[in-house]
């Protein structure tokens, strides 16, 4: 599929997230539909640095949660509108991004993950103690009518489409330039790839900082959403897990595995949300994850790409 | 590259170390596991930074000091490795090992010339292209080391223990092989190698190397064989 046939498809999809927008079903949907989404944007934001630089990040929370927070901010100091909220709040997570890569700067594997994770317990208990944004008992926003559209569930699971295919494309873009390439080569062989002249430090520092941008681009619609953000919410471990086994379970050397992923396990959880409990989501994705992890490592693009060798 | 003193951390692994390498050399670097090859090998490359001394390249009159280079320059200034233990890029195909050769932006412009050059050298890498590299013999693998270093269009080749984990036949063909591409691209070589034989075989002359030190220089290879320390240490006279 060439780059225009992407953008093609990118903008048919938000056509018929528009559609979907117009009909009246159950307003239900667009909620469900909002997560799901919004895990599209996560798990494809999460690859970019777990996935093709191998970076195994465990603190997404940090990340989605910094882009609520953001917003919030913006939203008590200057009732900044949500296209601001969506641009800072990715801005400021990637700033966040940037300055992990720093600090992690020689950090591999298992230790870079415990450093991410340390990172979401940290921002969390800095949000706790700081009461302009509601402290440790949350803040509650009283959204004016939804400007555009008949409501907020129909217009946020219209930006939430329009969110995802942007990442979606932004990703596939990267897979497969140089970067791209680079971040492969980072992924597989570090030092080889610095005896190539691959300039490692600044292409993990790229990944960290876009994967930031996008895990806080998710975050910044949030309280729009919820209406009451509280630490404990926006920090959900949920986050954490979910980011990282929705590309491993579609595959994570590709754009399509993070998506695949997403809509799969995303809509199991919306679904047995309702039919069953909201408490075992974490089961779900727990036994899944294994299942993949025993019997296909490589998610299902990559059990499919093993079929078609065959 | 002048007195060079290197080291990690508190070790220090080279003491003054001087090696010369003209254009069109090849030039042997010999010695046993931990006498320093790989550090001064790093230290060319800019993957380590030396304590003291000078490691500079001279071309066309101009006189580049490589110390204060970092390696993404020094692979552009057209110095290329093949590391020891080849370190390759397991779970990436043939192809894409030798794109990644490539990476740099003056040699994204050669790979249509550079990719069919590699793969008219080392027939081999061609059918497997899309085999995943880590899959492949040994043999195949220091071959496909070598011809990602020249998917860079390199003048000066360093090899780094071509030898290590092949078996005897294969070290003969991988010589061989190091000596015809030099002939056919003109490059310059410096070779780090524990098998003296091997490794006179190509070499115009060379350097041992003992616990950092450079302790002989041999102008020929004949006069490294008639050396006293090559006949201690390898040829077990």
């Amino acid at each position: 599929m060439k780059t225009r046939g992407a953008l093609v498809v990118g903008v048919a999809v938000i056509g018929l997230g528009v559609l979907l927008g117009g009909l009246r079903v159950n307003p239900y949907v667009y909620f469900a539909g909002y997560v799901v989404l919004q895990y599209v944007v996560i798990a494809t934001a999460w690859n970019v640095l777990g996935g093709y630089a191998g970076y195994v990040n465990f603190g997404t929370p940090a990340f989605f949660a910094l882009g609520a927070y953001t917003s919030i901010f913006l939203i008590e100091a200057f009732k900044a509108p949500l296209p601001v909220l969506i641009v800072c709040g990715g801005l400021v997570a990637a700033l966040l991004g940037l300055g992990i890569g720093y600090l992690t700067l020689r950090l591999k594997g298992v230790f870079f993950s415990i450093a991410t994770f340390a990172l979401s317990v940290v921002l969390q208990t800095l949000i706790i103690n700081w009461e302009y944004v509601g402290g440790a008992k949350g803040y509650t926003l009283i959204r004016p009518p939804a400007p555009f559209f008949r409501s907020w569930g129909v217009l946020l699971f219209t930006l939430m489409v329009v969110l995802a295919v942007v990442t979606v494309l932004v990703a596939r873009t990267i897979e497969r330039s140089w970067i791209g390439r680079g971040l492969a080569a980072l992924r597989d062989n570090e030092e080889a790839a610095e005896c190539m002249g691959v300039p490692t430090l600044r292409l993990k520092l790229f990944a960290t900082t876009l994967s930031g941008f996008f895990l806080g681009v998710a975050g910044a619609p949030f309280p729009y959403y919820v209406t009451y953000v509280e630490p404990s919410s926006a920090f959900d471990l949920n986050y954490a897990v979910n980011a990282l086994a929705m590309p491993m379970i579609g595959g994570t050397t590709t754009w399509l595995g993070p998506v695949i992923g997403a809509v799969l396990l995303g809509t199991a959880q919306q679904v047995a949300t309702v039919t069953i409990s909201s408490e075992l989501n974490l089961l779900i994705v727990g036994v899944v994850l294994v299942l993949f992890v025993v019997l296909a490592p490589e998610g299902i693009t990559g059990l499919v790409r093993r079929l078609r060798r065959r | 590259m002048r007195d060079v003193v290197a080291g990690y951390g508190a070790v220090r692994i080279l003491h003054g170390v001087s090696v010369e390498v003209r254009e069109g050399e090849t030039v042997a670097l010999l010695g046993t596991n931990g006498n320093g090859k790989s550090t001064l090998i790093k230290c060319i490359m800019g993957l380590l930074t030396p304590d003291a001394g000078e490691i500079y390249l001279e071309s066309d009159g101009a006189r580049i000091d490589l110390t204060k280079r970092s390696t993404e320059e020094i692979v552009d200034l057209g110095i290329a490795l093949v590391p020891e233990g080849r370190r390759l890029f397991p779970r990436l195909t043939v192809e894409e090992n030798l794109l990644l050769g490539a990476y740099r932006t003056g040699a994204r412009a050669d790979i249509d010339r550079n990719l069919p050059f590699c793969f008219e050298a080392f027939p081999v890498l061609r059918e497997r292209r899309r085999q995943l590299a880590g899959s492949m013999s040994g043999g195949e693998q220091q071959m496909l080391a070598i011809a990602r270093a020249l998917m860079s269009s390199p003048r000066i080749l360093l090899v780094d223990e071509p030898s290590v984990g092949l078996a005897p036949i294969l070290v003969t063909r991988v010589i061989a092989k190091i000596r015809e591409l030099k002939d056919r691209y003109q490059l310059t070589v410096l070779m780090a190698e524990q098998n003296f034989n091997q490794a006179t075989k190509i070499a115009d002359r060379g350097y041992i190397i003992v616990h950092g030190r450079i302790e002989f220089e041999g102008r020929s290879t004949a006069e490294l064989r008639e050396n006293e320390l090559v006949k201690k240490y390898y040829l077990g006279v």
